[in-house]
């Protein structure tokens, strides 16, 4: 078992009391890592029914096999797993960078943080020597400036950090934990349950060597791999990176704009990849291990904002751009980088102020209610005096902090209607009205409304099916993709990547083998992703999610798209969706109810965790 | 003392090639770290590599090996005579059987380029892969093509071309001029 350090660290916060245990082989085999291993370790640490801000609500951080190691992407990866205080369901995301290579030379495959410290501490893990630390003088600070402020008292420039900012701090529902300045595990608000342990930081420093079972094969495999990454499978992400959507979804009708009321946005030739890189990319630099480079550092060259350097993906850029009706890409930038200083996810943050601009000039509340605030689409200084609020919790930012979904609750009255989320989740850029392949996998993601947990955008967008239709055997489309993407979650590769594994689960078995020593087939892989999926819904049924919870934002299912041009019309209805949900619980082997059946749960190896369903037999 | 500037007297440092990097291109991936400890530890360690790299800033980034400093002060510095430069290929060759792991030299090298090995508490420096046919690995590993296996002249050269380029940019552009 190479490639695995082979040991979980627990760490009680409320004790301070550390140890450890071995990784099994069998978790290994068939959760992978990642995020796999990490949802296996939540189940069997976790009690059902618990608040997210619990202190028995445990966080789980996992790597991959290959973290540490020289397989491309995949030599950074980590994962944070816990219940989310969005969905109150399996809350999962991964970051790259350096933190997961260093995690795994110190000699561990995942942590488990328990309880909830009385002051706040930051954990300092180097090698086999495992201490809480005050962090005090950390308290208020930034993730940037904790990491600055953490190096100065460790008094090594190479240690790496992970940190929540203010945002984890007070608790806000989409705060995001960030490792190496830029890097965000972003989605589901795990950041506010590091919050809730007191857990400010974690900082690691390993200097244990990490090995693989054959380094003769890992290497050619590895130049290969170099070879791909510097042609077409990952031209994207190495020229334009992820901001080229914005045109083309533009031209699909797919661009969400002003919080899903219209689906293209006037100005977005002025927000492109294409003027981003002419005007304000610096730099494209890459993570530790990969041969692609995609990290475009963005710096603004002028104006108010000028100097702001952030590093720019699609999904922040629309969120904050034209899903708040803001062309203005110096604000845009800044609005990414006041994300990263207070620590949430620049996904939701978008979401959740598109979603107050929504209910302000619907009238659902007041310019008193937003303390003065001009609040409407495209107002980007307002919306920028917002993000701050929201982060800090001042004024109605408070309400905001919670989540549109929770938001809406308190509101009351039609602000339902405006909360784009799924299962609490903000929504992230695609307008899946005329996206159906992707709108069936947003809706039964186990981590809510998002594009990572499947890719299913691929077939609509690339022309492969008719996207504005909802038919048999979508079901089918999604199931795999899912299975994929949760393998790539587990071994921890970059999504950027997928790509340049021409064989798929082939290549990747390939890897695991080379690395791991344990022998991997393509179809047992495939098992894995099917098996981490089932785990995910597991979980989600035994907080007590349902198939109601498998549905999309009120928008999306009410409000056809009003834009002329090819997707006018397009919206996604009950029949739709439903048909779209009895074909992929068919394809997953599930119940009516979206439920897996003992019979699928014994065919991928999962029996031990049948009695999550038992009483669910219909 | 006499002996160790002999390869300076003779004037063959000119000639020596090191490992150097172009920070303009380093993306601070690290494969270079990998591949050398692969190659000289059997494992992936970034801190028995004898290439470091060092992200100051997303915008700053950089490899550092060994720059085959003639006279070199870490052999000056070496209160055992732990440290020879070889006089044909300027690499640092360490005697481990002299070598106790004082650090004089890691405190006497401007780069950073001296690592105490963690385990066998002995220096070690980049050796320009002597042992593989190819050359130095991490400069055949490098996916940003960001290092070069060159002598001091070249690199001047290559400044020199840069900024003649960037100076004459409009020129050049428009003749298609190529290196």
């Amino acid at each position: 078992m190479l490639g695995y350090a082979g040991r979980i660290l627990h760490v009680d916060l409320s004790s301070g009391q550390t140890w450890t245990e071995p990784l099994k082989e069998k978790y290994a085999r068939k959760y992978i890592g990642g995020i796999g291993l990490g949802m296996r370790l939540l189940v069997d640490h976790s009690k059902p029914g618990v608040d997210p801000f619990d202190p028995e609500n445990p966080l789980v951080l996992a790597t991959g096999p290959f973290s540490g190691s020289m397989v491309p992407t995949g030599g950074n990866g980590h994962a944070f797993v816990s219940k989310s205080p969005e969905t109150f369901a399996m809350g999962e995301a991964k970051s790259h960078g350096h933190f997961g290579t260093e995690l795994k030379r110190a000699g561990y495959d995942a942590i488990v943080f328990h309880g909830k410290a009385e002051k706040p501490v930051y954990l300092w893990v180097d090698d086999d020597s495992v201490q809480l630390m005050d962090a005090k003088f950390l308290w208020g600070k930034s993730p940037q400036e904790t990491e600055d402020a953490i190096r100065g008292e460790l008094k090594d420039f190479y240690v790496r950090v992970a940190a929540i900012g203010p945002a984890g701090e007070k608790l806000v529902r989409i705060a995001c934990i960030i490792n190496d300045k830029t890097r965000a595990a972003g989605r589901t608000g795990l950041g506010a349950v590091m919050g809730s342990k007191n857990l400010k930081a974690i900082a690691v420093r390993g200097s244990k060597d990490v090995q693989v079972a054959n380094r003769e094969r890992l290497l050619e495999f590895v130049k290969i791999l170099h070879e791909r990454m510097k042609g077409p499978a990952a031209r994207k992400y190495r020229t334009l990176g992820t901001p080229e959507n914005v045109l083309v979804l533009q031209k699909l009708a797919a661009l969400p704009t002003d919080n899903f009321t219209r689906a293209t946005f006037d100005g977005a030739e002025r927000i492109s990849g294409e003027y981003l890189n002419e005007r304000f990319v610096a730099k494209i630099i890459g993570c530790n291990s990969c041969a692609m480079r995609c990290e475009h550092i963005a710096v603004v060259p002028e104006g108010p904002y000028k100097g702001t350097t952030t590093r720019v993906e699609y999904e922040p850029l629309w969120a904050i751009g034209p899903n708040c009706g803001v062309g203005d890409l110096d604000a845009i930038l800044k609005g990414m980088d006041m994300g990263n200083y207070y620590g949430v996810d620049t996904i939701s943050i978008g979401g959740i102020v598109s979603f107050a601009m929504d209910l302000h000039e619907h009238g659902l509340i007041t310019k008193e209610d937003l303390g003065g605030l001009e609040l409407k689409f495209g107002n980007s200084e307002s919306m920028l005096e917002l993000i701050k609020r929201i982060c800090l919790r001042e004024g109605f930012g408070n309400v905001l902090a919670e989540g549109v979904k929770l938001a809406a609750d308190k509101v009351g009255k039609d602000a339902y209607k405006y909360a784009a989320h799924i299962k609490g989740v903000e929504m992230s850029g695609y307008d899946i009205r005329g996206l159906k392949t992707a709108a069936l996998g947003y809706a039964v993601s186990f981590r809510g409304a998002d594009h990572n947990r499947h890719g299913a955008y691929g077939p609509d967008v690339s022309g492969k099916v008719n996207r504005f239709k909802a038919e048999k055997g979508r079901g089918k489309l999604v199931k795999e993709t899912e299975d994929l993407y949760a393998v790539i979650d587990s071994l921890i590769v970059c999504k950027f990547s997928r790509g340049t594994y021409f064989e798929g689960y082939k290549d990747l078995a390939a890897l695991y083998t080379a690395v791991t020593g344990i022998e991997m087939t393509a179809d047992e892989l495939q098992k894995a992703g099917e098996r981490i999926n089932n785990l995910g819904r597991l979980f989600n049924i035994r907080e007590g999610l349902t198939r109601k919870d498998d549905t999309l934002p009120w928008k999306v299912m009410n409000v056809p798209i009003p834009d002329e041009g090819v997707a006018k019309g397009s919206f996604v209805s009950q029949e739709d969706l439903d048909l779209l949900l009895d074909d992929y619980y068919e394809a997953r082997g599930w119940t009516k109810e979206g439920v897996p059946t003992i019979d699928t749960l014994t065919k991928i190896g999962m029996e031990d965790l049948a009695y999550l369903v038992e009483c669910k037999k219909s | 003392m006499v002996e160790k500037s002999k390869a300076t007297a003779k004037g063959e440092s000119s000639k020596w090639k090191m490992v150097s990097c172009d920070p303009e291109k380093c993306t601070g991936c690290g494969v270079c770290e990998y591949i050398c400890s692969l190659t000289k530890e059997k494992a992936f360690s970034s801190q028995k590599s004898r290439i470091r790299t060092l992200s100051l800033h997303p915008l700053v980034n950089i490899s550092i090996a060994c720059r085959l400093c003639s006279p070199a002060p870490c052999v000056t510095a070496c209160p055992r005579d732990a440290l020879k430069q070889n006089e044909e290929t300027g690499a640092i060759i360490v005697d481990d059987d002299k070598c106790d792991g004082c650090g004089w030299c890691i405190e006497a090298c401007d780069y950073g380029a001296i690592l105490l090995h963690p385990d066998r508490k002995k220096v070690r420096i980049c050796d320009l892969c002597k042992d593989e046919k190819e050359g130095p690995r991490c400069v055949k590993w490098c996916p940003e093509e960001a290092l070069d296996f060159v002598t001091k002249d070249i690199l001047s050269q290559k400044a020199r071309i840069a900024v003649t380029k960037k100076l004459f940019k409009e020129s050049v552009e428009a003749t298609g001029t190529k290196q």
